[in-house]
């Protein structure tokens, strides 16, 4: 199964599984503070008119997020039913 | 949940005047809602000691007794290291409030109850406070509060803080948690087995030495021995007066054997402590919340795709923006002629009222030529669009559209190595440059916040507007007056501020290639759902915390600056006023950027405030030795030719006016934040030699 990837490869509309958070100590902090750790569901749900950042929903949360640090987000796709 | 009245709260005991209550809670959770709904006009600002984070205190009558509320820091955590989170934190742990409120966000319990949960671990008595009912019942969201009393174990009480009829109810509740007895509280969180097992060992200790804890549990302070935070075991120690990472050092070895046989390090406990408080949330939220068909979240999203749109964001952020202005330069020009009106009535009278008792001549000039001239200029030339434009601007804040305008312009301002929040701080600017830079605290990296701190001057504050509109309006716009000419203004205007936007962005990407190297950190911005503004608190908000505020300042440079002024005006050396042998010493130079003596010379002398630079140009080439009026824009317009003004000196006067030395306000403002001489003078010099610059050049090629 190659549905394995990065968080900022998630097209909008699409959620998935936060598998490892990869980014360094002060930003996983904040990540993690706002809800975000292994196993938590993530939605991309919409990209801002520069392509980047991208918000990011999880826990009833929105969440702008930096390519270059969504990147550091290893997560697998979530196959919608 | 049985309630005792045993032990009256701490401060009873300890003397203190007031019972004390913290109000803790995430950003964007309507906590200053809750925290102005309880204390009214009864509350004090300030900084945190030491800090450049604001603090605000109130009293609040309560139920039966008064009590002081201390608002903290919005934090989605305790654990972090950011100053915010430590002063929360700190106050928690060590400055025993009697019990602490956490405001809640009822559409998103699962995030907030992290916080909540740390703060059961560490505070005596905690009252959890669901907000924003009527928000989750829109979005069909349902919050078991009893279930989550039961499965917290402290009150839990939902409100509407908009609602006046809420806070009774809360004032209730608030005094059945402050005369519960301060006993063994149970934590609701479980850590891994692993961490549990490490942490009895440091509490069995803790508890056969009986060492005082001054109410924290020894659990807690187990965890934080454990988890090795150097800050807080500083503050700890301070706090107890004993070190005890010092004194349970052998129990603590073993601990951290033990854990480390289980295969996990030092490092990872704080990570494992962090995920058990998520985790402990994730469980709680699960039993606690259910969720129907969500209806309004359709309307944010899809006002979120034209507000951030491909296409249309950016259209609509300088539509806005342009209405923002139209409306504040429209709206004006009414109460500034009433308080010119209403003010010289008052000289008059004042100078009536001199002339009765016999005061010198010297002195009645002084006074009202000089002092009193300037400072009811300054009043009533910019109290007015200050008290319409920070009103707007409080509404688009309150209505969530700010963070996407941050959200928007972020891509931009990374390319200069700079932060989204950035965007906001320099639209603060556009109402008062000092407030701008004092806004600049809600940028976390300090790098990040130089740039926006240094760069914040270089778009005009609402003292310069004025002079910009009365310059456009005199060489430039067609029409008269009317709708036509007032929309062509603020089109003008906007065009010089997308100028001003411009300069902004270049002199950060070259600050962050010279001076302040280095790379991006880390972006982060919640971007909150949209709400109806609270139009009444928005007006009292931003009357009393920026538009006073910045009028006060204003005020007490304006005085000193009057006094000047008529100095130079009024002594005479060789036949010519101090005024005229300043200007035609800074003659040549000011030639050289397409400007004259007394164009330069008024903006020195309006140093302290920018709205007065004008008056003092029209009062120079007048030579009557003290400001007037002059009754049309016509009338400046042919004094100004006169003088020798051409097309080209105007938009020089214009570019000089966007990019000069920050006043005086702001500069001081600049060194309180940055607490260095050096970085405000880099304050002053940038935007004085952008300015030089373009002014020479302009000058250069169309003089």
């Amino acid at each position: 199964m190659n549905d394995c990837m990065r968080l900022d490869e998630l097209l909008p509309g699409r959620r998935a599984l936060v598998l490892s958070l990869e980014n360094e100590e002060a930003m996983r902090r904040r990540l993690r503070d706002m809800g975000m750790i292994e196993g938590t569901v993530v939605e991309c749900v919409g990209i801002s008119p520069c392509r980047d950042p991208v918000c990011y929903r999880f826990r009833g949360t929105t969440v702008a997020l930096r390519r270059r640090d969504s990147r550091s987000i290893r997560v697998r796709l979530v196959i919608e039913t | 949940m049985s309630i005792k009245r045993k032990q009256p709260p701490k401060s009873l005991q300890s003397g203190r005047q007031y019972t004390t209550v913290a109000l803790a809670g995430n950003p964007n959770v309507g906590k200053s809602t809750v925290f102005n709904a309880l204390t009214g006009m009864n509350q004090h600002t300030g900084n945190w000691p030491g800090k450049t984070v604001e603090s605000a205190k109130g009293i609040c009558k309560g139920a039966k007794t008064p009590f002081e509320l201390v608002d903290l820091p919005g934090t989605y955590s305790l654990l972090s290291h950011s100053p915010e989170e430590e002063i929360a934190r700190n106050f928690i742990c060590f400055d025993s409030p009697d019990a602490v409120i956490v405001v809640c966000d009822a559409t998103a319990i699962e995030r907030n109850l992290n916080l909540v949960l740390q703060i059961i671990e560490c505070a005596s008595r905690t009252l959890v406070c669901v907000n924003l009912l009527d928000e989750a019942k829109r979005k069909q969201i349902t919050v078991d509060l009893e279930k989550l009393q039961a499965l917290l174990g402290v009150r839990v009480i939902g409100i509407t803080a908009r609602r006046k009829d809420s806070l009774s109810p809360l004032l209730q509740t608030l005094d059945e948690v402050l005369s519960q007895e301060v006993g063994s509280r149970t934590s609701p969180v479980r850590y891994p087995t692993s961490v549990e097992s490490a942490i009895d060992i440091p509490v069995r200790a803790l508890e056969e030495k009986q060492i005082s804890l001054k109410g924290l549990t020894p659990r807690f302070v187990a965890l934080k021995l454990l988890e090795g935070n150097e800050a807080f075991l500083h503050e700890m120690k301070r706090y107890l007066g004993t070190d005890l990472s010092a004194e349970l050092s052998e129990e603590l070895l073993l601990a951290k054997r033990q854990l480390q046989a289980l295969g996990s390090s030092q490092d990872s406990v704080t990570d494992l402590i962090a995920k058990a408080f998520v985790s402990t949330a994730e469980q709680i939220s699960a039993s606690v919340v259910r969720k129907g068909e969500p209806k309004k979240a359709d309307l944010d999203a899809r006002l979120d795709r034209i507000l951030t749109g491909k296409w249309t964001a950016y259209p609509i952020m300088l539509l806005l923006l342009g209405l923002v202005f139209w409306i504040t330069i429209s709206l004006a020009n009414y109460p500034s002629a009433w308080l010119s009106v209403l003010f010289s009535f008052l000289l008059s009278c004042i100078g009536e009222g001199l002339s009765v008792v016999g005061a010198p001549e010297w002195v009645q000039s002084v006074l009202l030529d000089g002092v009193l001239l300037v400072l009811a200029r300054v009043v009533s030339v910019m109290l007015p669009p200050m008290a319409i434009f920070f009103p707007l601007f409080t509404i688009l804040e309150d209505a969530g559209y700010l963070p996407r305008v941050a959200y928007n312009l972020d891509r931009p301002f990374a390319a200069c190595s700079a932060c989204g929040k950035q965007a906001l701080t320099t639209c603060m600017g556009f109402g008062c440059n000092a407030v701008g830079v004092t806004g600049c605290r809600i940028i976390d990296s300090p790098r990040e916040r130089l740039l926006a701190i240094l760069t914040n001057s270089l778009v005009p504050c609402n003292g310069r507007f004025p002079a910009l509109i009365a310059i456009l309006s005199m060489f430039f716009v067609i029409g008269g007056t009317g709708l036509l000419a007032s929309l062509h203004s603020a089109l003008l205007l906007t065009l010089l501020i997308l100028l001003s936007l411009g300069a902004t962005l270049l002199c950060t990407w070259l600050l962050s290639r010279t001076l302040l190297k280095g790379i991006p950190s880390s972006f982060c911005l919640e971007i909150p759902p949209f709400r109806p503004p609270q139009i009444k608190k928005v007006l009292l908000r931003s009357v009393l915390d920026r538009t006073l505020f910045v009028l006060g300042r204003a005020v007490t440079v304006a005085l000193p600056a009057g006094l000047v002024l008529w100095l130079l005006t009024n002594l005479f050396v060789g036949g010519e006023s101090l005024f005229s042998h300043c200007a035609n010493f800074l003659d040549p130079f000011a030639q050289l950027l397409g400007l004259d003596g007394c164009i330069l010379m008024a903006f020195i002398l309006g140093f302290p405030a920018n709205e007065i630079v004008i008056p003092i140009l029209t009062m120079a080439y007048l030579q009557s030795g003290s400001m007037v009026e002059l009754s049309s824009i016509a009338d400046m317009k042919l004094l100004f030719t006169e003088n020798g003004w051409t097309p080209v000196t105007a938009v020089c006067v214009l570019i000089f006016f966007l990019f000069h030395w920050p006043c005086s306000t702001t500069l001081w403002t600049v060194k309180k934040e940055t607490g260095s001489i050096g970085w405000t003078v880099v304050a002053a010099c940038l935007p004085t030699v952008l300015g030089m610059l373009l002014c020479a050049l302009i000058h250069l090629v169309f003089g």
